[in-house]
């Protein structure tokens, strides 16, 4: 069986898999990484997005034969060593930009890809459509468009906290 | 802000928006739902499922199957002998007083599949992708049947989904009074004629099912991991009714779950096949659904064909209301399907009206479809969707103001309690404020202007009102036990007060979005004065909790949260006796607040803590009046249903050369009783609304003749996203309910119940140029073009 | 899905053996149409040769009046390359596109044009603009390169490894998207250059065709109301739960003028 050599969240693991492992399927059965979620078999819902070298992708849609060497950011690395949450989850706390928690981390791992990929900043409607790839049942992402407006300021150094950048 | 308090602990109690308790394990990753729990030794289930919509099964052939790398066992329909089929929790009787047809529904299929999806063979194997190689190697003949649809079931002649249903039907219901609707109609100045459908959804929770079937034959426990919204009910119809396995050898565990909707309340055959399976091979037995096998076999909701009629008299009175509908169970009775269409569709048609005179009469019909449950609003959003257009429809055809109408019609503030001719007695409402607000905040008087200026633009503007009520925090008891219930639904919460005064909550409600772990945990800072911090909302786990009916119908806080009160009240009566006792007074003189016993007009003070301690160090104590401890549970059974209401205001634009329509805005003013999170309650109407849009614009379940479902995947059903939807703006009005402790209404399902008419009133009313009387939801894009397409080709022929 | 066997070759040659090798084995790039097939169990392929790691199929470069975009070229590349969106802008925006962003994180140019499906993005600017499809063996006109639904002028073993789109004067594109899958509805690329005046419809029919009286009309009269009133005839239009044939067909023509539109 195919031997895959992968950083996860700055931890080096080499891991058996069959070639038809999925990446998600090795970061939560082989990893036990729960934290990526399995929410559709269409490539649609987004829940299982993770960053593989900077970068956004569905982890069900990606072998996991074909990470082999990359870097794997999850939700579980996304926050500080020390505990302290990244701004988006900060973000996503304090604006009830979550509910039943299901969809929460492929949308928070899409959301920080998403900021960091336009520093100029993004409209209200640009949220919106940068998140055509994460469905959400639960809060009608009204309040998910405002965490991540919110987060956006602080990611780019121009609020110091999204408490601040409510107001 | 300076509070001039250093370090003061901020205020968590009732009204506060504290930010969720729950939230730091869902942001990190360290949520821990069904699928993520991994048992030791455990195997991996897959189900053979029928890929017709109605077939006999000629032959079924495990062998090969059997010989497969991994496969651990192979059950059919034919091994699970002394076993009972999945109940239906709710007895309807026909207008003749005769009781339903009541088909069993077994766990696996004995002989016939009656939808497509329809469970016919478990395959239980090391790896779940080696259950799934397995499982298509189950050969099985099938005899293809006519499929059913809610079209032709009731045709004379029709196919037959199960063999002793006569015409597919189900029963044949009625409530209120014909003579009375019908004299009503006899001297009307209007009558207005509306038919309908109200659009099958599929729920969709992003969650997929899964349920994890353990036991251990040294004790006989099984237990079940489930994604449920209510886990005792499972336990207790899964037990008593599938299983036959007493409660005491039967946990049920639902830990975080990931949205329900209502799809999750329901028993389904998947679980007791994990947890039947799980005794018969000795190991822990996982199943998870994709999202292909939710699309198949998670409960849908909705679908009703409908006429109703209107009549008024020359002030647009309404004078009467006759509605027939028939609703759709799909192939087997659900766990609550039979009562959604009837005691929580029916019971709604007053809205917030005077109508004096309502009859409605109900056929629920078999066919060979998943069956049809509760979804969001179950039945509420039906009643409320038809009213809610019937009124506008009735509106233009009298040539009287929409809104006018509406507040001729309006119950009076002080005409509550008012008793509606179908069963309710609504307690509490302010429905001339609720609209007035709504008005406002959407700016319903400069619409014109907008309309106009989108005109100018070349895009149809249209604006749309929904005045509406629901009922929820179902109950009495008796009262729904007299319609048919087969269970009580009072709710049951346990305060557990520690021996340093911090507090865990045993709740039988069930948060799966919903925020209890942070909403009951502010009651109990306002009732016993416990910091926020030293509360934790236990829930989910029959091997913890008492009992409890779950989460369902917007009634965790109405009445788990009344339960929890009713606990507090007697851990407050007992601590008080405790403190009497240290402080030497009568007990009379022992005043509660705030956290503190205080003599009343002493300075003499006990804290809630040091009486906790006390009850659990008893070593000062009067051991022989009290029991030492201070934990206490109640049962909480409802007085009355809550009846939430108020005011859903849409604004639309419509593309005439697409057909699409944009949400433009979504001004949402409801009155769910007293507020305890108000950031959690916006959140709920919020999410409600996105379902309801959701229905309006862009959900449809589309069978097709065949049976086979067409939109069986997110390729082809419509769920809606951020850029689908608008702002949703959000005030709450408040009039209180009268009946339980909190005045608390519910605020889960009005989301849902009150946005679909307000977003089909706005696109009837953007498309009023083109003479369109009703639009069917969903109002896609095709849907549209092809409305304004047609009435240009009509144009063009005149 | 079904187990296979895995390869990674690095060179093209490497990967058309492994193709020859064995008829039942898949090519695989960016995945985001294969795998959720495979995961469906739609296709049975022994093997899988992963063309990531091929070099030579990477890339973007302008060759003399023409961009030449390496098979493996991920959406978001091509939508973000300043040289695409100096030179064909309305081919960068057609990437911007495509799907969502993790699926432009992954999906590749070769991959889609590859596998052509009649609702997918790539194929009209491909048959809109003229280019030319260089394979492992050959180069293919867009002309003669989509046979059909799902199917292309390619063999089993011969690979896609550039596309090279001659630069337009002018060109645009415009779609309607299907709500459900968001895949294309009905789509237009319209261009004006050394190819000629071109409008290539996808997402409307089994495959993306190039629309005459359409092209006629802009060749006359480049303008959005040269086409404005031309209308599509219904007869071979897709229809489904979404849309009716009629409906199809009239979203061609909004969707052609809404390109010349956007061309400019």
């Amino acid at each position: 069986m195919p031997q895959v050599t992968l950083t996860v969240n700055g931890k080096q693991h080499s891991v058996e898999v069959e070639g038809r492992t999925l990446l998600v399927e090795l970061l939560r059965e082989k990893l036990r990484l729960t934290g990526t979620h399995v929410g559709c078999d269409t490539s649609q819902c987004g829940a299982c997005v993770v960053h593989v070298d900077g970068n956004s992708l569905k982890s069900c849609t990606t072998l996991a034969v074909a990470v082999d060497g990359c870097s794997v950011t999850t939700i579980e690395g996304l926050a500080a060593a020390d505990g302290t949450l990244h701004p988006m989850q900060e973000a996503f706390r304090e604006y009830h930009a979550l509910q039943c928690g299901f969809c929460t981390p492929g949308m928070v791992m899409s959301a920080v890809d998403l900021v960091q990929k336009h520093p100029e900043g993004l409209s209200e409607q640009e949220i919106r459509e940068g998140l055509e790839g994460n469905l959400c049942r639960c809060t009608g992402y009204h309040n998910i468009v405002k965490a991540i407006d919110a987060a956006q300021e602080v990611m780019h150094g121009r609020r110091a906290s999204v408490a601040a950048a409510a107001e | 802000m300076d509070t001039g308090v250093e370090n003061a602990t901020p205020f968590a109690g009732i009204g506060a928006s504290v930010k969720r308790k729950e939230d730091l394990r869902f942001l990190s990753g360290r949520g821990h739902y069904t699928d993520d729990i991994s048992r030791p030794g455990q195997t991996h289930c897959w189900f053979v499922r029928s890929p017709h919509a109605h077939a006999r099964i000629a032959s079924l052939d495990t062998a090969a199957a059997a010989g497969m790398p991994g496969v651990v066992a192979i059950f059919t329909g034919a091994d699970m002998t002394g076993i009972g089929g999945v109940p239906c929790g709710w007895l309807i009787h026909n207008k003749d007083g005769t009781p339903m047809r009541e088909p069993p529904h077994p766990v696996l299929a004995q002989g016939k599949a009656r939808f497509v999806g329809d469970a016919v063979a478990m395959v239980i194997a090391e790896t779940r992708q080696q259950a799934r190689d397995a499982a298509e190697a189950v050969t099985v003949e099938y005899d293809v049947l006519p499929a059913v649809g809610m079209d032709n079931a009731l045709t004379p002649g029709a196919a037959l989904v199960h063999d002793d249903v006569p015409g597919n039907l189900c029963y044949d219901w009625h409530i209120g009074d014909e003579a009375a609707m019908r004299a009503a109609f006899s001297g009307a100045k209007h009558i207005v004629t509306l038919e309908l459908t109200n659009n099958r959804l599929i729920p969709n929770a992003m969650e997929p099912r899964s349920a994890i079937g353990d036991y251990d034959p040294t004790t006989g426990d099984h237990t079940l991991y489930t994604t449920s919204q209510n886990p005792h009910v499972i336990r207790l119809l899964m037990g008593a009714f599938v299983l036959n396995i007493p409660e005491h050898k039967l946990r049920v565990v639902a830990p975080d779950v990931g949205g329900g909707f209502g799809s999750k309340i329901f028993h389904y055959i998947e679980e007791a096949a994990v947890t039947w399976a799980a005794a018969r091979i000795a190991r822990p037995i996982k199943w998870t659904a994709d999202r292909t096998e939710s699309f198949m076999t998670d409960a849908h909701g909705r679908d009703h064909v409908s006429v109703a009629k209107l009549a008024l008299d020359e002030h647009g009175t309404f004078l009467g209301l006759h509605v027939a509908t028939r609703a759709n169970m799909g192939a087997y009775l659900s766990t609550f399907a039979t009562s959604v269409p009837t005691y929580l569709y029916a019971t709604l048609l007053a809205g917030v009206y005077t109508t004096p005179a309502i009859y409605a009469e109900v056929k629920a019909v078999f066919t060979t479809t998943v069956p049809v449950d509760a979804y969001r609003g179950a039945g509420r959003p039906e009643a409320t969707f038809l009213l809610e257009r019937l009124v506008d429809v009735a509106a233009r055809d009298t040539g009287i103001d929409k809104l006018e109408i509406r507040r001729r019609n309006f119950i009076k503030p002080d005409q509550f309690p008012y008793q509606t001719p179908v069963a309710l007695e609504y307690d509490s409402g302010d429905y001339f404020s609720t609209l007035e607000m709504g008005l406002k905040a959407a700016d319903w008087a400069g619409f014109e202007a907008r309309r106009a200026a989108a005109r100018a633009q070349g895009k149809l503007r249209g604006i749309g009102i929904s005045t509406y009520l629901e009922a929820c925090g179902i109950a009495p008891s008796a009262v729904v036990g007299a319609l048919g219930a087969r269970a009580g639904l009072y709710e049951v919460g346990t305060i557990r007060v520690h021996p340093t005064g911090s507090v865990t909550v045993l709740t039988g409600t069930h948060s799966h979005g919903q925020g209890h772990e942070t909403t009951l945990a502010q009651l109990v800072c306002d009732q016993l004065g416990v910091p926020f911090d030293k509360v934790d909302i236990v829930h989910g786990d029959t091997a913890k909790i008492p009992f409890g009916m779950g989460t369902y119908g917007s009634r965790s806080l109405a009445v788990g949260g009344s339960a929890m009160v009713k606990a507090m009240d007697k851990i407050i009566a007992k601590a008080k006796r405790i403190a009497a006792h240290l402080m030497e007074a009568s007990v009379e003189d022992v005043e509660f607040a705030n956290g503190e016993f205080r003599v009343a007009g002493t300075d003499k003070t006990k804290a809630f803590a040091e009486i906790a301690l006390t009850a659990y160090v008893p070593h000062n104590y009067p051991i022989d009046e009290i029991e030492p401890g201070l934990e206490e549970t109640a049962f909480y059974d409802p007085k009355n249903f809550t009846y939430p209401g108020g005011c859903h205001i849409a604004e639309v634009e419509i593309e005439p050369e697409t057909g699409h329509v944009r949400m433009v805005n979504f001004t949402a003013v409801d009155d769910v009783g007293r507020v305890i999170n108000p950031m959690i309650v916006e959140g709920q109407v919020q999410g409600g609304v996105a379902q309801g849009i959701g229905q309006a614009l862009l959900e449809a379940c589309v069978y097709g003749s065949d049976g086979q479902l067409l939109s069986g995947s997110l390729m082809d059903y419509t769920m809606p996203r951020a850029d689908d939807l608008a702002p949703v703006s959000v005030a709450t009005h408040t009039t209180l309910c009268t009946h339980n402790p909190l005045g608390v209404k519910g605020c889960g399902e009005v989301g849902a119940i009150g946005s679909p008419p307000a977003v089909i009133n706005a696109v009837v009313d953007a498309l009023k140029e083109y003479d369109v009387r009703h639009v069917d939801m969903p109002a896609t894009p095709a849907k549209i073009w092809s409305i304004i397409h047609g009435s240009a080709q009509r144009a063009a022929a005149e | 899905m079904y187990d296979f066997d895995y390869h990674k070759p690095t060179t093209v040659a490497d990967a058309v053996a492994l193709l020859a090798a064995d008829p039942d084995a898949k090519a695989v790039s960016g995945g985001h149409t294969l795998i959720p097939a495979l995961k469906h169990r739609l296709n049975k392929p022994t093997s899988l040769v992963d063309l990531s790691g091929i070099a030579e199929m990477k890339g973007i470069k302008q060759v003399g009046n023409a961009i030449v975009i390496g098979a493996f070229t991920r959406h978001v590349e091509v939508a973000t390359s300043a040289l695409v969106k100096s030179t064909i802008p309305a081919l960068a925006y057609l990437a911007s596109h495509i799907g969502d962003n993790q699926v432009r994180n992954r999906g590749t140019i070769g991959g889609s044009v590859s596998n052509n499906d009649p609702a997918a993005d790539y194929p009209s600017a491909v048959l809109g603009l003229g280019a030319t499809i260089h394979t492992s063996s050959r180069k293919i006109p867009a002309d003669e390169f989509f046979l059909g639904m799902f199917t292309t002028a390619m063999e089993p073993d011969e690979l896609l490894v550039a596309i090279e789109f001659p630069i337009p004067e002018k060109a645009g594109y415009a779609k309607m998207k299907n709500p459900a899958s968001r895949y294309v509805m009905a789509g237009a690329f319209v261009s004006k250059g050394p190819a000629g005046v071109r409008v290539a419809i996808n997402g409307a029919a089994a495959c993306v065709f190039r629309q005459a009286e359409m092209e006629a009309a802009l060749a006359a009269n480049w303008s959005p109301e040269a086409v404005a009133g031309i209308k599509q005839p219904a007869d071979d239009m897709n229809s489904d739960i979404h849309g009716s044939a009629e409906y199809r067909a009239h979203l061609v023509t909004v969707m052609a003028k809404r390109a010349v539109a956007a061309a400019g």
